[in-house]
């Protein structure tokens, strides 16, 4: 058991989080050292398209990890993660949109170019501020922790819980995305936020840019693993994982349920938030397909995939099953959703605990080699 | 301890910052007061002008045949039901009906279920943490960490519960009786001035069963404790004041004795046994 007095110091001590840190880190040298030291000709390069592609599985396994905050341990199946993962996405859409200035093609020093196309005079006012980078950041935090906080404090306050809250987070993504759509809003409908130049006075289209996004992007996924790790391993994790196996036995000994499942929920959709607002200046474009249903739900599988109620599983998850799209969808982009389908009814059937448990089955089994007398118990 | 030493200690609680530990008023003696409660569940009247009283320390049975209200009795004192009409008193400060589910538990009112309810994808460990009387508000909750006297005071639990071998093992792998006895622990973890125990013994062995029978008739005294229970052996062994639920009201209330020579009780309830 873990002995820190700090709630935030603790997972340091833990050994999976040790090895977690050392391979993420060990990864974001490697490829560094790769893109930036081998000659372009050599088979080692990595190119700059590489590396933005690794950024881009880096922002999904964060988006992963905090999908298995919520439904590993606290048992709340969230369908509609994408609409947070997208509100992040377009409160940083929105500070690279003004950080083009007059570069656009219709050159209004203040009005995006759509703005401009749909003869709107003026900013709205919910466009204000985000010319300023910390305010955007900021934003990023802010825009789906509220959503998250207003939505999780209906739904948990009347006790939805189980597949009827599952329904209710795609209903919201579903119309968010539909809201999104409408060239009303003011968010570009369905094209969306796009044609990006700088973010903090670099250039969008360097490769010195990218590879910085890269290892920014490493450095979220890494701080979002502690946080959700000291989150699991605190009493308060403890109590989440009371709640998602017996919720009226937990309020019975007293804690507030719907506060805990608000807590960890809205933690959780802030780290969807800065996923995706990593996600966006490394694609190049934030649109409403991303709120889509079906996008939310593969996050879900990536999950499932990787392993549940365990975090690293989640980053293995969301890196093996894109790295696997991003393959097949070149090859035959026809068969990837049935390829994902069987895939997710494999692991099911096969691998109830997904590729994590895999790996714990094994370590298990070497741990049981070592002490046969069973003493891991108390380790 | 001088002013100065206490002033100097980061962790020294002051006198004044102590909760009171229980704000229970009990100097008329009755923990517990049921007053005319009744409820009906679409027209079917669970409970029928019930009338109870619990005194303070006191360790009561009550038994009762099928639907007569055991459950739905236990359900209305811990805030789960509301009462149709009547009133339900704990001490003689705090209405019950007035307070949600977390907050009478809070108050130290802790309630055993009938099927045992423990975690067991945690430790049994780790169980009476989470139970233990403690700030139970989110941020606490995630800052909170073991100090040693919490560590001592879960030792002390697991041994009168009879589980200090099986400290660090699931809660999943324990056996029937030995999920009770950690559910009754995690009642005691809460420091609770009233222990509500539905059907203990259900499904234990003779000999599971004499060790409960140990463990309640222990804590009696220090707390009161309301047992409901279908098993006439057991509530002999440990009854001193037994209440017959009939029909949602209360039909008889004595010694085991008085109670099983009452005609009435003998007609509806103990008749078909004896």
């Amino acid at each position: 058991m873990s002995s820190s007095q700090n709630w935030l110091l603790r997972p340091f001590q833990e050994r999976s989080t040790q090895i977690f840190l050392g391979v993420l880190f060990a990864a974001l040298v490697v490829v560094t050292f790769l893109h930036l030291f081998m000659p372009q000709d050599s088979a080692l390069h990595v190119s700059a398209y590489t590396v933005t592609l690794l950024g881009k599985y880096l922002c999904y396994a964060l988006l992963a990890v905090a999908v298995d905050l919520v439904w590993g341990y606290l048992g709340i199946l969230s369908l509609g993660h994408g609409a947070f993962f997208a509100l992040g996405g377009y409160a940083m859409g929105m500070y690279l949109m003004r950080q083009i200035g007059d570069r656009g093609t219709y050159g209004d020093p203040v009005l995006p170019d759509f703005m401009v196309f749909l003869n709107w005079q003026e900013l709205p006012w919910y466009w204000l501020g985000f010319d300023m980078a910390w305010f955007a950041f900021i934003m990023v935090l802010l825009a789906p922790g509220i959503l998250a906080l207003v939505f999780g404090f209906l739904a948990f306050r009347s006790r939805v819980t189980g597949v009827y809250l599952s329904i209710i987070t795609q209903a919201l993504t579903f119309a968010l995305m539909l809201a999104f759509f409408r060239n009303e809003m003011g968010f570009g409908g369905n094209n969306g936020l796009t044609d990006f130049r700088d973010i903090l006075g670099f250039n969008l289209r360097t490769d010195a840019t990218r590879l910085g996004l890269f290892i920014a992007t490493g450095i979220a996924l890494a701080i979002g693993y502690v946080v959700c790790r000291a989150i699991v391993a605190s009493k308060l994790g403890r109590v989440s994982i009371a709640c998602r196996d017996a919720e009226a036995r937990t309020r019975f000994l007293g804690y507030r349920v719907e506060r805990v499942q608000l807590f960890v929920f809205v933690v959780s959709a802030m780290l969807a938030g800065v996923a995706g607002a990593l996600y966006v200046p490394q694609v190049g474009i934030i649109n409403p397909s991303e709120f889509s249903p079906l996008f939310s739900i593969e996050i879900v599988v990536w999950v499932a995939l990787g392993g549940r109620a365990t975090l690293y599983g989640a980053v293995i998850g969301a890196i093996l099953v894109n790295y696997a799209k991003t393959v097949f969808t070149g090859v035959m982009p026809d068969a990837w959703l049935f390829l994902l389908g069987g895939l997710f009814v494999l692991v099911t059937v096969f691998l109830p605990k997904g590729i994590a448990g895999l790996l714990q089955k094994r370590r298990k089994a070497k741990t049981d080699d070592d002490t046969p007398t069973g003493q891991e118990a108390t380790a | 301890m001088s002013i100065f030493q206490e002033l100097a200690d980061r962790e020294h609680v002051f006198e004044f910052l102590t909760q009171v530990q229980s704000p229970v008023d009990v100097r008329h003696g009755p923990i517990l007061y049921l007053e005319d409660v009744n409820v009906s569940f679409d027209g079917f009247k669970a409970i029928n002008n019930l009338n109870l009283t619990i005194d303070d320390g006191e360790l009561r049975c009550i038994i009762g045949p099928n639907g007569a209200g055991k459950t739905t009795m236990m359900d209305i004192i811990t805030g789960k039901t509301r009462p149709d009409t009547g009133s339900v008193w704990f001490g003689s400060r705090h209405n019950l009906l007035t307070m949600n589910e977390p907050d009478i538990a809070s108050l130290g009112i802790g309630r055993k279920f009938q099927k045992p309810t423990v975690f067991e994808a945690l430790t049994v460990f780790e169980n009476l943490e989470l139970a233990m009387a403690a700030d139970k508000r989110v941020l606490p909750t995630l800052t909170a960490i073991m100090k040693p006297e919490f560590r001592d005071r879960i030792d002390e639990v697991l041994e009168m519960i009879g589980l200090k071998d099986l400290r660090d093992r699931l809660a999943g792998i324990l056996s029937h009786g030995q999920k009770q006895w950690l559910e009754i622990g995690m009642l005691l973890m809460q420091k609770p001035r009233l222990l509500l125990v539905d059907e203990p013994v259900a499904g234990m062995t003779e000999q599971e069963m004499e060790r409960t029978a140990e463990l309640l008739t222990s804590l009696a005294g220090k707390q009161s404790v309301v047992v409901v229970e279908h098993d006439m052996g057991f509530v002999r062994s440990i009854a001193r004041q037994v209440t017959v639920l009939h029909q949602g009201s209360v039909l008889a209330e004595g010694t085991m004795d008085q109670v099983s020579n009452d005609p009435e009780v003998i007609k509806v309830y103990l008749g078909e046994e004896a």
